[in-house]
């Protein structure tokens, strides 16, 4: 039995999830200098995860990451099989038994809930619904949201909340020209949308926006931010907050907050409130969503470890649309140990573990590993960690050969399922490309699954 | 829209912020590191991460500082890139404290 990464015994990994963590991982592995071939895993037909699905429409430059992945996954050590779920075309076991390694990079596809009363009332959603329809997920497509109240409240204030209540904010003409799903911008014409209050339970020297997207607010074309002077007061914790100098993003934001506060009103048709020190304690309406009781809250504890604290005190706010926007989710996958409470798959340097032993020869990166925390870039050092502990367990991996590809291939045509290859998603691609042209803009995404396959078949 | 490095990377170098660029685009020589705009999508993952605060962004590069952008522009395309974290600059850690970091 040849020596496992040499041209006699390639390293086989399966890779499940084709966001960034999952392209990090792959590029780390092809590095490393083994003969290696990754086969990546993906249920969608189309790749990239949350930088297609979730990276704004109007923040275009951000998806240009896209291009690197892009040049990975023309690598001859790649395969792509888009439009295949793990769990239920694939299980996990016949995924160990066909490669050498399994890394799971599916990301967190569902949301952290308030868990107050009348959370699921009509009018109450979630950001991740919301993000993933107005990009065009096809889970999403047939969502509806009702826009035709004055009033919406968003629930959180990191850089989710700054998207959504930017797309409710901006006007036909901000978006008509971005990769936004025509039946979002459709119905976001419509849209009765005036006041957009975004809520955090902590003070603005807490908020987790950064600089960048919360400054967008400042200059939107038919949009005032506005901050009341009187919720800028700091207590003493916060100032040494924004005084410690490795904080030096939220001083800018706080900055931001008091700039906000002190332009005078101006005619614009819309205001983007932003408020602080509030919870949501229930929502209320006959049927529907017609207001959101909030609690006061009161800041405690030690600087840059401060809690909120409810203090009893509520005010009502009339509204008829709310989302919640406060944590994307990790999802668990049939075969694979999950921590409820944290939403993430249990594991020591992204190595899987149970019941604190670590299973071999599987792995972990990305959302699903450490919790939807940080950014596009922030995943490459945790994928570059995986595949180091991924490398240093060479010697223990089983050595046999495995089937990879071809394994796959096989169990898929028998169940019939219709993989997609990346030269046929580079297909779906230039289609969506050239449909975007005559209407200036950079693609204009298929939103369901057999409008994709069609374009294939 | 630019997102520059600075004269605090000058004899630092740590490198901490390419471990967090999704688009490897940090360039670097003897004394510092430099970003190519033409690769850089401005995500702002490397800000945080710089000991020294080196990178400005776009409305945040003080006046004092543009001139950086023209030096990054020049330097980082005809420059290797930083793929991995390297080690500081010797005398980093001094120049960090010198610098109130």
């Amino acid at each position: 039995m040849s020596q496992l990464g040499t041209t006699d015994n390639p390293l086989l990994v399966a890779i499940v999830g084709s966001g960034p963590s999952g392209f990090y991982a792959t590029e780390a592995l092809i590095k490393s200098g083994l003969a290696v071939k990754i086969n990546m895993l993906e249920r969608l037909p189309a790749p990239y995860g949350l930088v297609r699905n979730g990276v704004a429409p109007d923040h275009q430059k951000l998806k240009q990451a896209i291009l690197l992945y892009y040049k990975i996954a023309e690598s001859e050590q790649f395969s792509f099989l888009g439009n295949v779920t793990v769990g239920r075309d694939l299980t996990v076991e016949e995924l160990r038994h066909t490669h050498h390694a399994v890394i799971f990079t599916y990301g967190a596809e569902s949301d952290r809930k308030l868990g107050i009363p009348g959370e699921d009332l009509s009018g109450s959603y979630t950001a991740t619904e919301f993000v993933g329809w107005y990009n065009g997920h096809p889970d999403y497509r047939n969502r509806e949201f009702d826009l035709t109240h004055e009033v919406a409240v968003i629930i959180g204030q990191g850089n989710v909340a700054a998207d959504v209540a930017r797309i409710l904010a901006k006007t036909v003409d901000e978006l008509k020209h971005t990769d936004i799903a025509q039946h979002a911008l459709d119905a976001l014409a419509e849209s009765k949308i005036r006041d957009i209050h975004v809520i955090g339970r902590r003070g603005p020297a807490q908020a987790k926006f950064t600089p960048k997207e919360l400054r967008e607010f400042g200059e939107l074309v038919d949009c005032d931010p506005v901050v009341n002077p009187d919720d800028l007061v700091l207590n003493e914790a916060s100032k040494a907050e924004l005084a410690d100098k490795s904080n030096a993003g939220n001083l800018k934001v706080y900055d931001l907050f008091k700039e906000f506060s002190e332009r005078p009103p101006s005619n614009k048709k819309k205001c983007c409130h932003f408020r602080f020190l509030l919870g949501p304690v229930e929502l209320a309406g006959d049927g529907r969503l017609q207001k959101v009781i909030l609690e006061k809250n009161a800041l405690a504890g030690e600087p840059m470890k401060q809690s909120a604290r409810g203090t009893g005190e509520t005010l009502e706010l009339a509204a008829g649309i709310l989302f919640r926007s406060i944590g994307y989710r990790g999802v668990p996958l049939p075969g694979l140990p999950f921590d409820e409470k944290r939403g993430v798959i249990p594991n020591t340097d992204g190595r899987i573990m149970e019941n604190g032993a670590v299973i071999p020869r599987l792995y972990t990166a990305g959302w699903i590993k450490r919790g939807p925390t940080g950014i596009i870039g922030t995943n490459r050092a945790d994928s570059v960690a995986t595949v180091e502990s991924l490398l240093a367990d060479l010697n223990t991996l089983d050595a046999s050969n495995k089937t990879g590809l071809h394994g796959l291939v096989s169990l898929l045509d028998e169940r019939k399922v219709r993989y997609v290859t990346f030269a046929e998603w580079k297909k779906i691609d230039s289609r969506e490309v050239e449909l975007g042209k005559p209407k200036g803009k950079p693609r204009e995404k298929f939103t369901y699954v057999r409008e994709m396959l069609e374009i294939i078949n | 829209m630019t997102t520059i490095v600075t004269d605090n990377c000058k004899s630092c170098r740590f490198t901490d912020c390419v471990t967090v660029c999704p688009v490897a685009c940090f360039h670097y020589d003897d004394e510092m590191l430099y970003i190519d705009p033409d690769v850089c999508i401005d995500c702002s993952a490397c800000i945080p991460e710089c000991p020294v605060q080196a990178i400005y962004e776009g409305d945040d590069i003080p006046a004092d500082k543009e001139e950086w952008i023209a030096i990054n522009a020049e330097r980082a395309p005809n420059l290797p890139v930083c793929e991995e974290k390297m080690d500081p600059l010797p005398g980093a850690e001094e120049r960090k404290a010198a610098l109130g970091f």
